[in-house]
């Protein structure tokens, strides 16, 4: 049956397959309950489950985050969301000292099978702290998956694998392409492996990475440089990072350019650069290069489409590299 | 469960149940404990102490890392988890030795955990103790999440958490008691007020009137006990823990003294005199119980150096057995970080290895 679905129904309906599937999944943060959380992500949950697996909490991240490791260790599912990246931060410490350490901590004794959602990235208009894009921040963390779906399809597959996961997942999804446009998803529950990319175009003149909302940028640009054969990689899982699909990619074109989103100086992007560099260094034919938001504050609204990567400015980068 | 019910830490009074001598003032809160059980509380705050002791001295002679003593606080720790079944929780922080050997964490294991080895925290399938949290108050929310998932499962079990006068600083302790209320967890808090965070005494902590009355605002009682005085920590634990189960959480104040350093990195006499300590000893809750046991003649005088002596055999024994079996074998420390090793940690471990190999081969 057809199922033609944005992205935050496809967060919606595999957050809705797992808790039928699974009596221990639970979802809860602010405003998830009753309103069905500020973007809609967790919807008729509520309605559906009862209040005991679709819950609002008092406006605490820390405590979202600290309890729902609490709730792991006494065999729960506990799918929590952040409601934005931005108010992510009174959380870290749980996040850093606990969710990524108890595995190792306790030899295995515990683990923590458990879900953090947070919409993230820019160019919404919002207010500050809104547009926040800070996932190498937790990708650096030993012990947590960083997962970045780019279409409804992925995000689906994706969530429902961060749920069975048996380890902790920060799941970011990003909201500026929320609702920008559908694709047939099937109705039924499935995944797709957390750590793999997934090749969008094959080429072999440049390598383009990248992830969440700048893939649709991408493919923009891509469609207009009709001159240059572009391999076009969705990254999907930050860290684990799928450094196979990325090596063997700039093996075969010698050219790469990784798009992001999130400041330039120690991002995700610097990551895959120097992977690139240790494993495909003599199959490099130009510098690796890097297109990215700039190391300053994302700006406010009147701004922000200075610092939000335009078509125009992906493909005047791809040239750049392919004429190098 | 009428402390609970009754009480007010806004007049700031303490509950005591048995004196400094080792009277009984309070027969009415007097808990129903036989003598053999008081006997077997009064041998563990021993072995506590001796824990301590010969932790301690092996730290001297370096055969022994950094390690946090409980001297002093032996009768907060033994009688709060007295009141716990085997399947409720306990969530320490760092400095609860006396409720980690009630709860069963084996002193093997409690001795390579402070010895540098994470298996220490692997404390067996069945025990429902979590492990050290360092980061101040932050298990508090995990013992509130852990009452969370009891109250879904309908379970009968509580969980008791613990956290220092300095813990109450911090915010994860008010985000903690705020969604243990409004959820209404099973949860009992105890603060151990030893009166030091390091060197910060509570004075510079908290301008409220005691711990205990913090609990109020976030609208579930809170109880200020003598912590050196074992019936009055049993007591108030177990009509805690009564409801706990029954209602919601609690926290509990347990008014006690730190005698010995933060831990052995520290030397308190930069932050406190003898005139501060002194007084304290008196208050002793091992002396204080031995006085009773000695009183009602369960105990004999005689008794108590070979007992003593008997239980630092015990330990050095436990001592022994990882001292030179606890090192940290390479694969170990990259295998327990997910269920499966990434392809980044494998190539690292590989190379690490080759390395290893390699330097062996050259010797």
């Amino acid at each position: 049956m057809s199922n033609k679905i944005t992205i935050v129904q496809a967060v919606q309906q595999a957050l809705q397959n797992e808790m039928t599937l699974d009596p221990t999944v639970v979802v809860y943060g602010e405003d998830v309950g009753v309103e069905g959380g500020v973007f809609r992500a967790t919807e008729g949950l509520q309605k559906e489950f009862g209040v005991e697996r679709a819950f609002d909490t008092p406006l605490a991240e820390s405590a979202i985050v600290g309890t729902a490791v609490g709730m792991a260790i006494n065999g729960m599912k506990p799918v929590v969301e952040m409601q934005f990246m931005g108010f992510i931060y009174p959380a870290v410490n749980q996040i850093i000292s606990h969710v990524a350490r108890y595995r190792n901590r306790t030899r295995g004794q515990r683990h923590l099978p458990m879900v953090i959602r947070a919409p993230y990235g820019g160019g919404i208009r919002a207010l500050e702290h809104h547009s926040e894009s800070t996932e190498a921040l937790f990708a650096h963390i030993p012990g947590l998956k960083v997962v970045i779906p780019s279409t409804p399809y992925d995000a689906k597959g994706l969530l429902i694998a961060a749920i069975r996961d048996p380890d902790p997942v920060l799941f970011l999804e990003p909201k500026r392409i929320y609702r920008a446009f559908r694709q047939d998803v099937p109705e039924e529950a499935y995944t797709l492996p957390i750590g793999k990319a997934k090749i969008l175009q094959e080429g072999d003149q440049v390598t383009v990475v990248t992830w969440g909302a700048m893939v649709p940028e991408v493919q923009k640009a891509v469609a207009a440089l009709q001159d240059i054969s572009v391999e076009l990689i969705d990254l999907r899982t930050i860290s684990p990072m799928d450094r196979e699909t990325i090596i063997a990619s700039v093996e075969k074109t010698g050219r790469i350019l990784i798009v992001h989103e999130a400041a330039k100086s120690f991002g995700a992007g610097a990551e895959i650069m120097a992977v690139v560099n240790e494993k495909a260094f003599l199959s490099l034919e130009a510098p690796p290069m890097r297109l990215t938001g700039f190391d300053t504050t994302f700006p406010l609204p009147r701004g922000e489409e200075h610092y939000f990567l335009s078509p125009a400015r992906i493909e005047n980068k791809i040239r750049e590299l392919a004429a190098y | 469960m009428q402390i609970i019910k009754k009480f007010n830490p806004l007049e700031d009074e303490m509950i005591q149940v048995m004196n400094e001598k080792g009277e009984i003032i309070n027969p009415e809160l007097m808990p129903d404990v036989s003598d053999e059980d008081i006997l077997s509380l009064y041998k563990l705050m021993r072995r506590t102490r001796a824990m301590d002791t010969i932790a301690l001295s092996l730290q001297r002679q370096g055969r022994m890392l950094t390690y946090a003593p409980n001297m002093g606080q032996e009768a907060a720790q033994v009688g709060s988890a007295y009141a716990l079944k085997k399947t409720d929780w306990a969530v320490p922080a760092f400095r609860e030795l006396g409720m980690w050997l009630m709860k069963g964490w084996s002193m093997e294991k409690i001795l390579q955990y402070w010895y540098g080895n994470e298996w220490g925290s692997h404390t067996g399938e069945d025990l429902r103790l979590l492990p050290v949290s360092v980061p101040i108050a932050s298990q508090f929310q995990h013992a509130v999440g852990i009452g969370m998932a009891a109250r879904f499962k309908k379970e009968d079990d509580i969980i008791m958490a613990y956290v220092g006068d300095g813990g109450t600083s911090q915010g994860d302790f008010h985000e903690a008691l705020n969604f243990a209320a409004v959820y209404k967890t099973p949860n009992v808090f105890v603060i151990q007020n030893n009166h030091y965070a390091i060197s910060v005494p509570i004075s510079k902590q908290t301008a409220s009137k005691n711990l205990a009355v913090k609990a109020l605002a976030y609208g579930m009682p809170g109880i200020l006990v003598d912590g050196n005085d074992l019936f009055a920590m049993i007591a108030v634990s177990q009509q805690a823990a009564d409801y706990a189960r029954e209602h919601g959480p609690v926290l509990i104040e347990a008014f006690t003294f730190r005698l010995g350093a933060h831990t052995t990195s520290d030397d308190p006499t930069k932050y406190r005199t003898d005139e501060d300590v002194n007084p304290w000893k008196e208050k002793d809750p091992i002396l204080r119980l031995e006085r009773y046991l000695l009183n009602k003649g369960l105990l004999k005088e005689e008794e108590i150096e070979p007992m003593q002596e008997e239980l630092e055999a015990e330990v050095m024994e436990a001592y022994r057995a990882i001292e030179h079996s606890s090192d940290t074998k390479v694969e170990e420390i990259f295998s327990y970080h997910y269920e499966t090793m990434t392809p980044q940690l494998q190539e690292q471990l590989d190379e690490y290895q080759a390395f290893l190999k390699g330097a062996e081969s050259n010797v």
